[in-house]
């Protein structure tokens, strides 16, 4: 099958899920009002609150949540062919993903634009509410975990991108200052700035970088990770207009360039897939597709993340209530977008099926490095570009994404040790170095703890990873449903979402305790098991608060 | 006419570019700032906590015209009233 014929029907799929499932959702479901005060009008105070233009809005929410995970997630899950991964981002995004965005800013936004995790506590109860801050660390802990692996084998793979990577966070800092003392205005520093990533990346092969193999006993993938963990651990500390946000606007932008260019490439060179429709062939040890899709690619078909955005910040700026359509719903599309190109470039970016093969030789493989590597011979042949240009723009597209997810990540998960800190009365905890420390420990002992003194088994814990984000959405989705139920309107389009999640979550949990429990990895063992005592309680919490409200609607209609 | 016509799309674009920037970090920003300003508000009460402040001579001058962001400051630090005897506020 022709690149082209995929992405159009991807893309059209989505496109009349928002025309028309979005309409009816927004319409006859939240019956989203637009002359509702919103909070952004309500507590109008500049800083926190404060009305947004619905396209600015769309492009803050869709940019905070696309990372590098719609991209990992389904360059590992092609294994089975890409109509599995295909169908499960578009379903995905159309049913589940934009539902629970738009719902998610929805349910803060009639509730004073609080964050979800305090709504778990009014809406469902309060044990919930402690689950929801475990899940959340868990999240976090695994999401720095993993992509601080995922980065360094890109810098490895790909040693033309690590000049412009750290040249990208030099180049940050200084549009930071320029716009901070207001030495040039923000259009002129912008295209600057641009100018001068883009000019690294095609100098980025002249000069690649590459670590000794082994320093100090340690491996080169060890070294990155050790370096990565340092550098965040900086960037997490240090006031946010000096670096994070000016990097965060230069992803942005980068964001809308590189998906222009891979779409742009693919409706020119029109490419074939090589890789198989269904692969009947999986290498052994590959899971079964069913549950674990599900969980493999979690963003690109539904997030927990999304509702901490959608209701972190998103909320607390929206101007008309029935904006949350397009913010939300429209922001999951921008995400299945991400991930159609991520198919794309991995199934139709290889010359022969055996090359495909070749890359795809077991569970866990491909991954970011295969999209690098596709995606760069589809910008050759689409657009002219030079093979090793293509691939540093890429890495640098995908690391700069990681990045910036691992910073907030440890940022927030400071955040929560402080707080910790101050409930159980330790002091030191309450501190911002320590607790970063901390935070810095606990993620470097996943991802050595997970895959030995290399810290090459960081992506082992990938599924693992989706489940813990799917929990997250099962969360929220729980919330929306709890309250459409008590405003007695139909709870079918969140309901039916939340039993399949929970299903497939609690099933992929146990295929993989067992896989975990046979290959004696009791580290993996106990944290799977973790997840699982949450999952259930999660299921078990869902049931009985819709079963009480239940029944307290049948008591009142009588 | 047609360079009016630009010039306000590209003003409209600056405009949308400057939300983009500073919409997401609005409140780290102010809370940054407001920190900034709590330790400059003390190194100016300094002396009437007993803090010897060799710039006092100075920042006594100050004293009337942080006088409004006063109270706003000593309920931030945790204070119901004014800590000062000599120096009453509400």
């Amino acid at each position: 099958m022709n690149a082209i014929l995929l992405m159009l029907l991807g893309l059209g799929g989505m496109f009349l899920g928002y025309v028309f499932y979005s309409k009816f959702v927004a319409e006859k479901i939240y019956k989203l009002d637009p002359n509702f005060r919103t909070p952004a009008h309500e507590f109008e105070d500049g800083v926190d609150f404060v009305p947004t233009n619905k396209y600015v809005l769309w492009g803050h929410h869709f940019t905070s949540v696309a990372g590098a995970a719609p991209i990992i997630g389904p360059a590992i899950a092609v294994i089975w062919g890409w109509v599995p991964a295909f169908l499960w981002v578009i379903f995905g995004t159309i049913f589940f993903a934009g539902v629970h965005d738009a719902g998610a800013i929805w349910a803060s936004n009639r509730n004073r634009a609080r964050s979800i995790g305090a709504l778990t506590g009014d809406v469902v109860g309060k044990r919930s509410q402690s689950l929801f801050m475990i899940v959340i660390f868990l999240v976090l802990l695994m999401v720095n975990a993993v992509f601080a692996t995922a980065i360094s084998g890109l810098l490895i793979n790909f040693p033309s991108s690590v000049v412009p990577v750290w040249g990208a966070i030099f180049v940050a800092l200084i549009i930071g200052q320029f716009i901070f003392r207001k030495w040039l205005n923000l259009g002129t520093v912008s295209i600057l700035g641009v100018i001068a990533l883009y000019a690294l990346i095609v100098a980025g092969p002249e000069a690649p970088l590459a670590l000794p193999e082994t320093i100090m006993g340690l491996s080169d993938n060890a070294t990155w990770i050790l370096i990565l963990f340092l550098y965040a651990a900086i960037a997490s500390l240090l006031p946010v207009w000096m670096l994070l946000q000016p990097r965060d606007y230069i992803n942005g932008l980068q964001l809308f360039i590189g998906l222009i260019l891979i779409y742009g490439a693919v409706l020119i060179s029109g490419p074939e897939l090589v890789a198989p429709a269904f692969n009947s062939d999986t290498p052994e040890g590959t899971p079964s597709l069913i549950p674990l899709l599900f969980v493999t690619i979690a963003c690109g078909a539904i997030s927990g993340f999304h509702g901490l955005v959608a209701s972190g910040t998103t909320s607390k700026q929206l101007d008309k209530e029935t904006d949350a359509r397009f913010v939300g719903y429209f922001g999951a599309i921008g995400e299945g977008s991400l991930s159609l190109a991520t198919i794309i470039a991995v199934t139709a970016g290889f010359a022969t099926l055996a090359d495909w093969q070749a890359v795809y030789h077991s569970f866990g493989q491909g991954g970011v490095t295969a999209f690098v590597s596709g995606g760069a011979r589809i910008l050759q042949e689409g657009l002219g570009f030079n093979v090793g240009i293509a691939e540093t723009l890429l890495t640098v597209m995908a690391v700069l994404f990681a990045g910036t997810t691992m910073d907030t990540g440890l940022r927030l998960q400071r955040y929560i040790f402080q707080e910790w800190g101050s409930i159980y009365n330790i002091q030191w905890m309450e501190k911002a170095a320590p607790a970063t420390l901390l935070a810095v420990g606990s993620c470097l002992l996943l991802a050595f703890g997970a895959g030995g003194a290399d810290g090459s088994g960081g992506l082992a814990i990938w599924p693992l990873f989706g489940t813990t984000n799917q929990l997250l959405a099962g969360l929220t989705l729980l919330v929306i449903t709890t309250m459409l139920v008590k405003l007695k309107r139909p709870m079918y389009v969140t309901l039916l979402p939340l039993i399949f999640l929970l299903i497939m979550t609690i099933f992929a949990l146990i295929i993989q305790l067992k896989g975990f429990y046979e290959a004696s990895d009791w580290f993996l063992f106990s944290l799977d098991l973790l997840v699982l005592i949450a999952a259930i309680w999660i299921a078990l919490e869902a049931g009985s608060t819709l079963n009480r409200l239940r029944k307290e609607n049948a008591n009142s209609s009588h | 006419m047609r360079i009016q016509a630009i010039k306000g799309w590209l003003a409209q674009a600056s405009q949308f570019a400057n939300e983009y920037y500073n919409a997401p970090y609005r409140a780290a920003v102010a809370r940054a700032k407001r920190e900034q300003e709590d330790l400059f508000m003390l190194y100016v009460y300094s002396e009437m906590m007993g803090i010897p402040n060799p710039a006092s001579y100075y920042t006594l001058e100050l004293q009337p015209l942080l006088l409004e962001q006063f109270h706003e400051w000593h309920l931030r630090m945790g204070m119901e009233h004014s800590p000062f005897d000599e120096f009453r506020c509400c």
